[in-house]
């Protein structure tokens, strides 16, 4: 017999089919709600109505029947009542004191759903109020102090150089103060968890989740197990966007509570009143910028004061703060800077992670304050750009040396050259003054993203993933990085299949579940691809390099061969699981304390570039063309990472002009899809993808990450359009029409 | 889902005869129920304190149109997917087919009827606004006959209207030959489709040679508690000319005639000013 | 109440409430969880489906109204095994991320289509207006839609 030799191309570089997708464009795929447990009870939330005070009393209105419910306060918290992230101060349930408005204070459960939506409507608190702190001027001005000694979640200073011998050097000192509103997720698929709890078993989860070894790690305090009692299982998530990121663990708790009182399965699933009113957003932010610069467009000196408001816990607070003090100077080489950040406590509901994770606030600053710069200077944005831009031997603002094969001159040029940006300019400020009732403009916006967690965030992370040959001889993929619509399936099988030189089509991916799969650590920050990749490729190349060793396989070979040589190994050794653990790539240096040094391991560059008509009758902008041209390392899909950066821009587009969390005493009033305003197909451009790859020596075939650089363009390259085509130098998002028509009237 | 279903009843009648007969003993105990686009919102957020409804929504006696050299008779119980697609309604009330295609989306449109967005009374539709331009005319019938209702004359404030517990609205009649030269729909919501108004005007007028307004009726939404008819600034605008202080100062006197709010989705100010804006560029277009 | 209706071709019986809504009884009684609920409020069309040959949100259908009707639901479409072009198109083009709104999504595509064999890009906008997506921004959406006519034709 002769084997027929089967030449394969790498699966790297094509768009393969997303691997779970079958399922989800049929409606097979089976969401937490979509699947069914027998006699499990339904869990409600009762919550507080107030912004700050004391729980007095609980009052149980008398026609319905209590003992048919179980109820959990936090006096039936068996281990502690924190949820066990970065800090320890935000409880499960509130015991006494309220901090924010819809804080969890006590939990329902009942078979039937609208028994229990009575019972939720016929439980009412009284309170003792005390006056909340609201806004970050009130927080920082600490008369009223409601959180640490001073309102202060946390506190970065980075310093570069020294600023204060730059002003009297500077021909112009230009400063002003920028401001960007909170941002609600909108994952169509709302928060939900099931969960099953009792002494013999532990705790099992299933539920929407980025972050699966985070909701163990919460739950293990919260019972006082060990983390073998503690199993979490994602089931398929309908998107994340970070809001998926820290709130499971409090959700997954409360299921687990109320499972634990009453023995019995418990599903908790949140309508999309209460997920929007309840769970994490966007940090408000407000960033001061005072800029030294010389006439011919040199800045000398940043100085700037980033602010954001964290809302009545810490949360990921110090960590957001932590990439938006980062990512505050831009892809800019000042040799001055100096950055004081804060993240402060308020009274509204706990902000969290959301994909950009602090830049897109400090960036929008960063980049409108450069259109003001240039325009006082009379430069074009490009100019004040390019005579800025860091360059290979470089440092940024934490001394990261940048050595990549950055250029952001050209990407600029393309960017540019692609828009035809000089003759739209020309054309647009033409009719811009024939037509009154149109005004267009054209604005960008040049910046980088930062992929990973930041400085010794991967070492102390210290990721796990295994690929196994198991009984079946079928490969697998054992991570904890989840699935939640950015393709990490369809990703991790194309590094695997690449490493093991076969098709994608054998490689299958576990269930993100603790039990089996080892920790990879969180889905966030654009690692999964870049860090969590790489660990597949190396354990992937583990498995060929043991199946070569011992003979089952030569150096080159066939699919057939290989999965002959699967087999063979199979049915003589068993299963075969190849571990990798994350190694920092040589020369990383990162100070936590002085905050210098390596901030990212790489970062994804990017030029993007808006084009917009606003109507002066309604004042209302629309964003008519949209191009992101971005430098990503080696793309691995080509249509996952094209549809990543598009959601990316959406979000963006919708951050800019459309997304409004109305706020009243610390809640959002307006919590539904209603008067929530995500846009529609109708609203959006089309968004031109463009990619240039330069492969990263450090990623899966030279891959980086990309899933949060498209929320940090947006919204400055909007505004700065707006700008073009009125003059009014907007500082705040989001700029909805309403604002828009103040500053025309202002002005 | 915060809407307790099991405290809910709903009784289909066979025809419009049950229908009528059941309401001719009503004194509001029974409601009407036709699409359910707003009801239901209202349902599931468990805000719905009526309980008991008279689902109408089969009954085939309000679906169809007639038309006739004079008129023509939407049918109640007509979606916004039928009104938009109707030839006559495309030739001659283009902005029946502009506001029916402004609501919510296709979705919608399939299940939203006329008679139901009427009867719901928001201030803030996106039809009404065009009933009024086109003085259109309620017919409302009870198991006593039919009575005729000028609709301009129909809201009486806030979710109330010339409507008792025991009518249906039966068809809405518009004349086809006003003599209209112009008309104008714009409705400003918070994104281009699936959205609510902010603010909304629909006008129709007839201008002699571009110059000379010989008539004008005004319809807005989202300005007042009701739908409302911009009455002082017709009048002022009838037989003037078009010029750019009567312009300007129509604008004027509607901006003081409206009276908008601040609520979760725009600013009474902002309503104000793009109203007047809205006017200025009906008024603009009637020139060509 | 005891409503009969058609669903996916096949005849069904099912006792509810007459207020249940629509989208409840296909996902609990019925044990049809393709069509989701993501906003409640006739706002995100995540429960798209087909009644009477005509796209509506299932959640703003009380099932007393689905008496003799005629339903198609996501189930009805195709299979993983037999893609209905639309899915497959959709399956191609990246028109599904997180694959929440895409059945809805998918419906509100057939019933477009149906319509109109060959939209254009603003009739494609339009057409899936009624249907959030936070994924993609709608370019693979609309790629997807674009290539599934070319199937039609």
């Amino acid at each position: 017999m002769t084997m027929q030799k089967q030449t394969f191309s790498s699966p790297i570089g094509n768009s393969v089919q997303r691997k779970e997708g079958p399922k989800k464009v049929t409606g097979r795929s089976k969401y937490i709600d979509d699947i069914e447990f027998k006699n499990c009870l339904h869990g409600t939330t009762i919550r507080s109505t107030i912004p700050r005070g004391k729980i007095k009393q609980i009052n149980f209105a008398q026609d319905i029947p209590w003992h048919e419910f179980t109820v959990v306060t936090a006096k039936d918290i068996p281990g502690q009542n924190h949820v066990a992230l970065i800090t320890t101060d935000q409880p499960f349930l509130a015991d006494t004191d309220i901090n924010h408005a819809e804080e969890p204070i006590l939990l329902l459960a009942h078979q039937d759903k609208i028994l229990l939506e009575r019972a939720r409507q016929a439980i009412t608190i009284d309170y003792e109020t005390l006056p909340p702190v609201l806004s970050i001027p009130e927080a920082v001005e600490a008369q009223t102090i409601i959180w640490g000694k001073d309102n202060i979640l946390k506190s970065y200073h980075l310093e570069k150089g020294n600023i204060d011998s730059i002003w009297s050097k500077a021909d112009f000192i230009i400063e002003d103060t920028y401001e960007t509103g909170a941002q609600e997720h909108v994952y169509i698929e709302t928060n939900g968890m099931v969960a099953l709890a009792n002494k013999q078993d532990g705790v099992t989860i299933w539920g929407s989740m980025q972050c699966p070894y985070y909701v163990q790690k919460a739950l293990i305090p919260l019972f006082n197990f060990t983390e073998d009692k503690i199993r979490i299982i994602q089931t398929e998530t309908g998107g994340g966007f970070g809001g998926k990121e820290e709130y499971p663990s409090m959700l997954a708790g409360h299921a687990a509570l109320l499972a634990w009182k009453s023995g019995k399965v418990v599903k908790m699933i949140y309508d999309r009143a209460e997920d929007m009113a309840c769970t994490t957003k966007r940090h408000p932010s407000r960033t001061h910028h005072k800029t030294a610069v010389n006439k011919d467009g040199r800045i000398l000196g940043l100085d700037i004061q980033f602010i954001i408001d964290g809302g009545a816990y810490a949360t990921l607070s110090s960590v957001v703060l932590s990439r938006g003090t980062i990512h505050a100077a831009g892809p800019y080489n000042i040799d001055h800077v100096r950055i004081d950040a804060k993240a402060v406590a308020t009274n509204s509901v706990p902000y969290g992670a959301f994909r950009g994770f602090g830049a897109p606030q400090s960036i929008f600053a960063l980049e409108r304050h450069l259109d003001q710069i240039a325009r006082k200077l009379n430069l074009s944005a490009e100019e004040i750009r390019r005579r800025n831009f860091i360059r290979d031997g470089q440092k940024t603002a934490t001394g990261q040396l940048i050595n990549e094969g950055v250029d952001m001159e050209s990407l600029l040029d393309r960017a540019l050259k692609h828009t035809h940006y000089k003759q739209k300019q020309r054309q647009f400020l033409d009719d811009n003054i024939s037509n009154t009732k149109i005004k267009k403009g054209i604005g960008l916006a040049t910046f980088m993203h930062g992929s990973g967690f930041t400085g010794s965030g991967e070492k102390y992370l210290a990721s796990k993933v295994g690929i196994q040959l198991d009984r079946d001889a079928k490969i697998k993929v054992l991570s904890a990085s989840t699935e939640i619509g950015q393709g990490t399936n369809t990703i991790f099988s194309q590094i695997a299949a690449d490493a093991l030189n076969t098709s994608t089509e054998i490689i299958e991916i576990f269930t993100p579940d603790t039990k089996y799969v080892p920790n990879s650590g969180p889905t966030v920050a654009s690692r999964t691809t870049m860090v969590v990749g790489k660990l597949v490729q190396s354990a992937a190349l583990g498995i060929r390099h043991t199946l070569q060793k011992e003979g089952y396989l030569k150096p080159t070979h066939s699919e057939v061969e290989f999965r002959q040589a699967c087999l063979n190994y199979v049915k003589n050794h068993g299963e075969l699981t190849v571990m990798a653990e994350y190694q920092q790539p040589p020369g990383i240096h990162w100070n936590d304390q002085t905050y210098q040094g390596d901030a990212y391991g790489s970062y994804a560059w990017a030029v993007y570039v808006a084009e917009i008509q606003i109507d002066t009758t309604t004042y209302e902008t629309k964003v008519t063309n949209f191009t992101a041209l971005q430098e990503v390392g080696r793309v691995i899909n080509p249509i996952l990472a094209q549809g990543q950066i598009e959601g990316g821009v959406a979000q963006g587009i919708g951050y800019a002009l459309y997304e409004k969390v109305n706020l009243k005493d610390g809640r959002m009033i307006n919590a539904n899809m209603t008067n929530y305003i995500i846009p529609t197909s109708a609203d959006l451009p089309h968004i031109e993808v463009l990619f240039e790859e330069v492969p990263y020596a450090h990623g899966p075939q030279g891959a980086k990450g990309i899933g949060e650089l498209p929320m940090d363009g947006p919204a400055p390259a909007i505004l700065n359009a707006i700008a073009m085509a009125t003059g009014l130098e907007l500082k705040s998002i989001p700029m909805l029409p309403e604002d828009l028509m103040k500053a025309f009237y202002e002005n | 889902m915060r809407g307790l279903t099991p405290d809910y009843e709903m009784k289909t009648p066979k025809n419009i005869k049950e229908a009528l007969q059941i309401l001719s003993t009503n004194s509001g105990e029974w409601q009407l129920f036709a699409g359910g686009t707003d009801l239901m919102v209202s349902y599931e957020a468990g805000k719905l304190t009526h309980k008991k409804f008279l689902n109408i929504n089969a009954l085939h006696e309000l679906k169809g149109f007639v038309v006739n050299d004079q008129e023509i008779l939407i049918g109640g119980g007509c979606t916004f997917t039928q009104i938009k697609n109707h030839p006559i309604i495309q030739q001659e009330f283009p902005l029946l087919v502009n506001s029916a295609e402004a609501t919510g989306a296709i979705a919608i449109q399939n299940r939203a009827t006329i008679g139901g967005n009427i009867a719901n009374m928001s201030p803030a539709a996106d039809t009404p606004p065009v009933l009024i331009a086109y003085n259109a005319d309620l017919i409302l019938l009870s198991s006593k006959g039919y009575r005729i209702v000028n609709y301009t004359q129909f809201h009486k404030g806030y979710k109330r209207a010339d409507l008792r517990a025991d009518e249906i609205i039966m068809a809405i009649k518009i004349h086809r030959h006003q003599g209209i030269s112009h008309s104008y729909y714009r409705k400003v919501g918070t994104r281009a489709a699936q959205s609510i108004s902010k603010v909304c005007l629909a006008g129709v007028a007839c201008v002699f040679r571009g110059q000379n307004i010989e008539w004008i009726q005004i319809g807005l939404g989202s300005v007042a508690p009701i739908p409302m008819q911009a009455i002082q600034t017709e009048h002022f605008l009838n037989e003037k000319d078009l010029t750019h202080e009567n312009i300007q100062q129509a604008r004027n006197i509607l901006m003081d005639e409206i009276h908008p709010i601040d609520d979760i989705r725009s600013e009474a100010k902002y309503r104000k000013t793009v109203a007047g804006n809205l006017l200025t560029e009906f008024l603009e277009s009637l020139k060509k | 109440m005891k409503i009969n209706f058609k669903l996916n071709e096949k005849n069904i019986s099912v006792d509810a409430p007459p207020m249940k809504r629509l989208l409840d009884v296909l996902r609990e009684d019925l044990g049809l969880t393709g069509s989701k609920e993501g906003c409640g409020e006739g706002e995100c069309g995540a429960c798209s489906i087909m009644l009477d040959k005509q796209l509506v949100n299932s959640c703003l259908v009380p099932i007393a109204q689905c008496e003799g009707a005629s339903i198609l639901t996501i189930e009805g479409l195709g299979t993983e095994e037999n893609l209905h072009p639309i899915q497959q198109a959709f399956l191609e083009c990246g028109g599904a991320q997180c694959g929440i709104c895409t059945p809805g999504m998918v419906m509100a595509s057939f019933d477009l289509l149906k319509k109109n064999s060959n939209p254009t890009v603003s009739q494609i906008q339009t057409g899936l207006a009624g249907n959030l997506c936070r994924c993609t921004g709608y370019v693979k959406i609309i790629d997807s839609v674009t290539k599934a006519a070319e199937t039609f034709k």
